[in-house]
């Protein structure tokens, strides 16, 4: 089995459905010819020609606004935000156009599409190449937002979220791109959506996290272990839907979690996850749960690595829920 | 250069150039579905004043623009719609009787009532709704249109919206990119006049709404929106050069809203009651009306005929929509996606429990297996 990047997996995941779907098409700025500001189109309008694998204007909108009616008239678009950054003058058509057109027309629309957008810190990009935008889309019904935090995530879920009949936000880790690798089958498979990946099992504190935080949190849990505290780590993958009971299943495990996410902690996704616990298991509960966040600030630059959370911070938050 | 106003019968009914050959049936079946607009929606109006239904957006006024630009498109075609296109759903397809369930929003309706009124869809027809959002339609019909042609199909997307539409992203965008894809779109914009309270020329600083194709790389044509056979004969040559695989065009109609821009406006706040009489004076319906006469395609009185057929038509119609029931409770939670997540599932379920226990559940509402 080849070892792949997890942007060589998402390049993979991209040929193969297009391989074998006439229907899947890709666009953005910049995907054509050069292959996308990271590469992750590399060598598709070179293999399935201009007519699929094209450069649009540089308008975000435009561009998923035409996905949508692509998607609406039998085509399986997966468009690219170049940055996820830029995304927000198309957010009025995800929210009010893609992730609505089933429900109002109750059924007689649809718009299966993808939309791939790099997101997150750690790339020195400053205010508008770094943010963690997920807790914007995870608010919006109709859309599935998806998240892969490993090479082999990332090629399963993309197949997945491009075969979904529903519109799906799929946020690459850009941070991860080339420094997670791992081993990814050949050909065709699919990882499901909504469904969780239990990174490391742990008795004593659960830390849930996502996309960039994964490898992170996994270095803290180490520490961690080191001291005989033993997290079970939790990759979401799929934000929305979430599988939710699986979330309730691993807090209740430990009675102690943390929630790791770069973006910022006010209305972050952190928030709902500390919710759903609140709600439904808080007899379970031994100790307040932690979140450890970016700041509620812009995105730095300088300071990124103070902004994201890191090894320190994490494994300071599992001590601390550890001993409560 | 300002371009032209096409006009092919004047506003006394006049042919005032080569007329496109429609012959009799055509101009009268035109005709009959520019009367049905005007009739519809005076029903609609009532029964809103009756408090029946909730909003309307009548055409009035605009019926020639509405009846004569679409009825140069194929069965084939798509029609991506704005506020009041409802019309011309109506003659390729769309049954009357959806039509006043979506006004009623009622069981019958294929939306299942989750739209406000006069959001009308016909999948058969190729009519999508739109979303109440102003111009985010228009990059649709763009990707609907890269789709047909991509499968080398005979099909155009047309793709209707107003003046105001003119300054959204979706104008710019959806211009552009069908522009530099070439794709078999065409673009109308009718202009009313008025995007509710904001004039036309409040709304752009270029001398006409055709100028603004030529930033795009794509002609334009402006038309008497009034004069049903220009709008059609206008279109038609849009329609059929994008049909070739020449490319998009923009065309836009020039005609106005005689009623509010819906039942919820009272438009004496902002506009000159001449300006309103001297567009009165310019109906579409009675200078088609005029023409027909003149050709002895319509005979003396018969208006008054078909308008009594067709206000029956939509008498029935609606007798039969007043009694069909509300949606089912279950529609809350579906179609969200294409099955209903575990959280909905949850969420109705408590919901419905509530809504049990004070009396407020129908037959089949009952709870999600989970």
């Amino acid at each position: 089995m080849p070892t792949l990047t997890l942007i060589q997996a998402v390049n993979d995941g991209l040929k193969v459905s297009m391989r074998q779907d006439e229907s899947v098409l890709v666009f953005g700025e910049d995907v054509g010819p050069k292959g996308g500001v990271f590469l992750a189109t590399e060598g598709l309008t070179a293999e399935f020609g201009k007519a699929r694998c094209f450069d649009t204007p540089l308008s975000e909108d435009g561009i998923i606004g035409t996905a949508i009616g692509m998607a609406a008239n039998g085509l399986r678009p997966v468009c690219e935000i170049q940055f996820q950054d830029f995304i927000f003058p198309a957010f009025d058509q995800i929210v009010s156009e893609a992730a609505k057109l089933r429900y109002r027309s109750g059924g007689q629309y649809t718009a299966p599409m993808v939309i791939r957008t790099p997101y997150g810190g750690g790339i020195r990009g400053g205010l508008y190449h770094s943010q963690s935008g997920e807790a914007y889309f995870a608010h919006t019904a109709g859309l599935k937002v998806v998240i892969p935090s490993t090479a082999y995530d990332a090629k399963g879920l993309l197949l997945a979220a491009i075969e979904d009949p529903d519109p799906v936000l799929f946020m690459e880790p850009k941070a991860l791109y080339r420094h997670e690798k791992g081993e990814v089958p050949e050909g065709h498979y699919t990882v499901d959506l909504s469904t969780l990946r239990t990174v490391r099992e742990g008795d004593n504190v659960t830390v849930f996290c996502y996309g960039s935080m994964v490898p992170v949190v996994e270095k803290a849990a180490a520490k961690a272990a080191e001291q005989g505290i033993q997290c079970e780590v939790v990759d979401l993958r799929t934000l929305l839907p979430l599988d939710e009971q699986g979330v309730l299943d691993a807090a209740r495990k430990t009675g102690r979690c943390v929630i790791v996410h770069e973006a910022p902690r006010f209305c972050g996704y952190g928030a709902e996850i500390s919710a759903m616990i609140a709600e439904n298991i808080i007899e379970y509960m031994e100790a307040p749960v932690r979140r450890v966040t970016g700041f509620d600030t812009p995105f730095p630059n300088t300071l990124e690595h103070h902004y994201l959370p890191d090894e320190r911070r994490v494994l300071d938050a599992i001590e601390e829920v550890a001993r409560y | 250069m300002v371009p032209q106003v096409i006009q092919l019968i004047d506003e006394s009914g006049s042919a005032v150039s080569q007329l496109p050959d429609l012959g009799k049936d055509r101009l009268r079946a035109m005709f009959i579905s520019m009367l049905r607009v005007r009739i519809v929606d005076g029903r609609m109006l009532t029964l809103q004043r009756a408090g029946r239904i909730g909003f309307v957006g009548t055409s009035t006024g605009m019926e020639g623009a509405q009846i004569g630009s679409a009825a140069a498109l194929k069965a084939q075609d798509w029609l991506w719609s704005g506020l009041r296109e409802g019309g011309a759903a109506v003659m390729r397809g769309l049954p009357l009787a959806e039509y006043v369930a979506q006004m009623y929003c009622n069981a019958n309706d294929t939306a299942k009532g989750r739209q406000m009124c006069n959001h009308f869809q016909h999948k058969g027809s190729n009519y999508p709704s739109w979303s109440s959002v102003i111009g985010t339609q228009i990059p649709h019909a763009v990707g609907a249109a890269y789709a047909s042609k991509m499968r080398g199909e005979d099909v155009v997307h047309s793709v209707y919206f107003g003046d105001g539409a003119t300054s959204s992203n979706g104008f710019h965008s959806g211009m552009n990119q069908a522009a530099v894809w070439k794709v078999p779109a065409v673009f109308v914009c009718v202009n009313n006049g008025w995007a509710i309270s904001v004039s036309a020329k409040a709304q752009t600083a270029a001398e006409t709404y055709a100028h603004k194709a030529s930033a795009y790389g794509m002609p334009a044509a402006r038309v008497d929106g009034n004069d049903a056979v220009a709008c059609y004969a206008t279109m038609q040559a849009a329609v059929e050069r994008a049909r070739k695989g020449d490319g998009p065009s923009l065309v836009v109609l020039e005609t106005y809203r005689i009623m509010g821009h819906s039942s919820s406006d009272d438009p004496s706040k902002y506009r000159d009651e001449d300006e309103v009489a001297g567009w009165i004076a310019k109906d579409p319906i009675q200078r088609l009306e005029q023409y027909l006469t003149s050709q002895g395609f319509l005979a003396e009185g018969e208006r008054e005929k078909i308008e009594a057929e067709l206000l029956a038509e939509i008498d029935t119609v609606i007798h039969e929509q007043e009694a069909a029931a509300p949606m089912a409770l279950k529609t809350l939670v579906e179609d969200v996606y294409a099955t209903v997540p575990g959280h909905l599932k949850r969420q109705y379920n408590d919901f419905i429990e509530v809504a049990e226990r004070h009396g407020d559940a129908q037959p089949g509402d009952g709870a999600f297996p989970l």
